[in-house]
C-alpha cells in the first residue's frame, strides 16, 4: 500500500518536473520576443494619436506619474502614467490615460492626447467590452466615430456641446447605443478638466523617466 | 488490409461520425464564445490541434508507465504543459490575436475533447494511431469552428476573412470579402445566441445527412444498419 503510493507520488514529481523544465524552456525561447511584441502593442496606440513626425522622443519612457488625488476624476484604480511628446526637448503633447465606469457593460479604458493648447489631438480605446456590432463603433477600425473629437477643447466646445446630438450636443450618437459614447463625452470632459488642473506640472517636468511620487 | 481500415475508420470517426463538437458535443464553452469570426476560429482551432496532437502523442508514449491511480493528474498536467507552450508561443507570434482570443487560449486545458481522447484513445493505442487520431479528431473539431465562424462572420457582420492579417500577416488584409456591403449588420448572429442557433442548424444537418444515407443503404441492403445509442450524443457511434 505504501509502496504504491509513494511510486505514484514519485511518477508523478517526475512528470511535474519534466513538465516545469520544459516549460521554462519555452518560456526562455519566447520570452524576449513577447517583451517586443507587448512593447510594440503599447507603443502603437501611443504612435496612433501623436505619429512619428511629431516628436523625436521615445513615448513609451518619457512617462509623468499623476498625483493620487487626480486619480478619480480620471477614473483610475491604479497607477498609471502619462506620456509626453517631446520635438527638441519641447513637450508638445501629454497622452493621458481615463477610464470611464459607466461603459454599458463594464469600464472603458482611453489614452487622450492633448497639447499644449489644451486641445485634444487624439483619443484612443484601448479596452472596452461594449457590444460587438453596437457599442464597438468607438473602436477606430469599426467606424471613424472617435476621431471627432479631434480639435475639440473645453473653450472651443460649451459645456452642452459636450453631450450626444440626441440630447442637444455636438456628437453623434450610434443606433443602438446611446450609452457608450456618453460615457466617453463625459469622461473626456473629466480629462480636460483634469489637465488644465496639472498641465504646468506635467510640461513643465524636463524630459527624464518619470519615478512615482505615491509609493 | 486490417490496418488500413484502422487508419480510415479513425480518420472517418474524427471528422464526422464521432466529431468531438457535432456529435460528442465536446468543448462547447470555447466552440460557442470565439467563433464570431473566421480568424478567431481558426486560432482557437489551431492551438486545439496542436494541443491535441502533442496530448496525444505523449499520453501514448507513457501509457504503460503510468498506474490508474495517478492517470488522470498525468494527462492534465500533460495537456496543460502542452497547453501553456501553445499560449506563449501565439504571445510571441501572433500578440494581436492572442489579445482577441485572451482567456479561451489558457482554457483550452478544460476542453474535455482533449483529456477525453487521451482517456478513451490515446492511453490504450499505439504511438501512430493516437497522434493520427489526435490529427483527424483536432481537425475535426477545427472545421466545424471554421464553419461556425465563417457562417457568424457573414450572418452577423456581413463580412469573410476580417482581421486576417492577425494571423497570416499584413498581405491578408485584402482577403476581406463584404458581399453586402459596409453597412450590414445582424446583431443575434454576433452574440452567443447565434453561437447556440448555428450549430443547432449544423447538428441537424449532419443529421439529416446521415439518415438520408441511412435510408439509401437501407434501401439497397434490405437489412437496416444497427447503432448503438449513447448517452450526450446527437448520433450514432458506430
Amino acid at each position: 500500500m505504501f509502496k504504491a503510493i509513494t511510486k505514484n507520488a514519485i511518477g508523478l514529481a517526475l512528470f511535474a518536473s519534466i513538465s516545469a523544465v520544459l516549460l521554462s524552456m519555452v518560456n526562455r525561447l519566447t520570452e524576449d520576443k513577447i517583451a517586443y511584441s507587448e512593447r510594440l502593442f503599447a507603443q502603437k496606440a501611443l504612435l496612433e494619436i501623436v505619429p512619428k513626425d511629431l516628436h523625436d522622443n521615445d513615448l513609451l519612457l518619457d512617462i509623468q506619474p499623476i498625483p493620487k488625488r487626480f486619480w478619480p476624476l480620471l477614473g483610475l484604480k491604479k497607477e498609471q502614467f502619462i506620456h509626453i511628446a517631446r520635438r527638441n526637448e519641447k513637450p508638445i503633447a501629454a497622452i493621458i490615460p481615463s477610464v470611464t465606469p459607466n461603459g454599458y457593460s463594464g469600464s472603458i479604458s482611453m489614452l487622450v492626447g492633448i497639447n499644449a493648447n489644451s486641445t485634444i489631438i487624439g483619443v484612443r480605446v484601448v479596452e472596452h467590452r461594449e457590444t460587438p456590432g453596437l457599442g464597438d463603433k468607438i473602436e477606430l477600425r469599426r467606424s471613424p466615430w472617435i476621431l471627432s473629437f479631434n480639435g475639440r477643447s473645453l473653450k472651443n466646445t460649451s459645456n452642452s456641446a459636450w453631450a450626444v446630438k440626441k440630447h442637444g450636443g455636438d456628437f453623434d450618437q450610434f443606433t443602438g447605443a446611446t450609452i457608450t459614447p456618453r460615457a466617453v463625452i463625459n469622461q473626456l470632459v473629466s480629462t480636460l478638466t483634469y489637465f488644465e488642473q496639472d498641465n504646468a506640472r506635467i510640461f513643465s517636468a524636463t524630459s527624464a523617466i518619470g519615478v512615482s511620487e505615491n509609493k | 488490409m486490417m490496418g488500413k481500415m484502422i487508419l480510415k475508420q479513425i480518420t472517418h470517426n474524427g471528422l464526422w461520425y464521432n466529431n468531438p463538437a457535432l456529435v460528442q458535443l465536446l468543448g462547447l464553452c470555447p466552440l460557442l464564445a470565439v467563433t464570431s469570426t473566421v480568424v478567431n476560429a481558426l486560432g482557437l482551432g489551431l492551438a486545439t490541434l496542436l494541443v491535441l496532437i502533442g496530448s496525444n502523442i505523449i499520453v501514448s508514449l507513457i501509457r504503460q508507465h503510468v498506474s490508474d491511480a495517478v492517470r488522470l493528474p498525468v494527462f492534465i498536467m500533460i495537456i496543460a504543459t502542452f497547453v501553456t507552450i501553445t499560449e506563449l508561443l501565439m504571445k510571441a507570434y501572433t500578440f494581436d490575436l492572442y489579445q482577441i482570443l485572451g482567456i479561451f487560449v489558457p482554457l483550452i486545458v478544460t476542453n474535455c475533447a482533449i483529456l477525453g481522447r487521451a482517456e478513451a484513445f490515446a492511453s490504450k493505442n499505439t504511438l501512430g494511431l493516437a497522434a493520427l487520431d489526435g490529427l483527424m479528431m483536432g481537425l475535426g473539431f477545427l472545421l466545424v469552428l471554421l464553419v461556425l465562424g465563417a457562417s457568424r462572420e457573414l450572418l452577423g457582420q456581413g463580412s469573410l476573412f476580417r482581421d486576417m492579417h492577425l494571423l497570416f500577416g499584413p498581405a491578408a488584409e485584402a482577403w476581406l470579402i463584404q458581399p453586402f456591403g459596409n453597412d450590414y449588420s445582424f446583431l443575434v448572429f454576433v452574440l452567443p445566441p447565434g453561437a447556440f442557433i448555428v450549430t443547432g442548424f449544423l447538428i441537424a444537418l449532419k443529421n439529416s445527412i446521415d439518415q438520408n444515407k441511412n435510408n439509401r443503404d437501407k434501401r439497397e441492403r434490405s437489412q437496416p444498419v444497427k447503432g448503438i445509442k449513447r448517452v450526450r450524443t446527437t448520433g450514432y457511434i458506430r
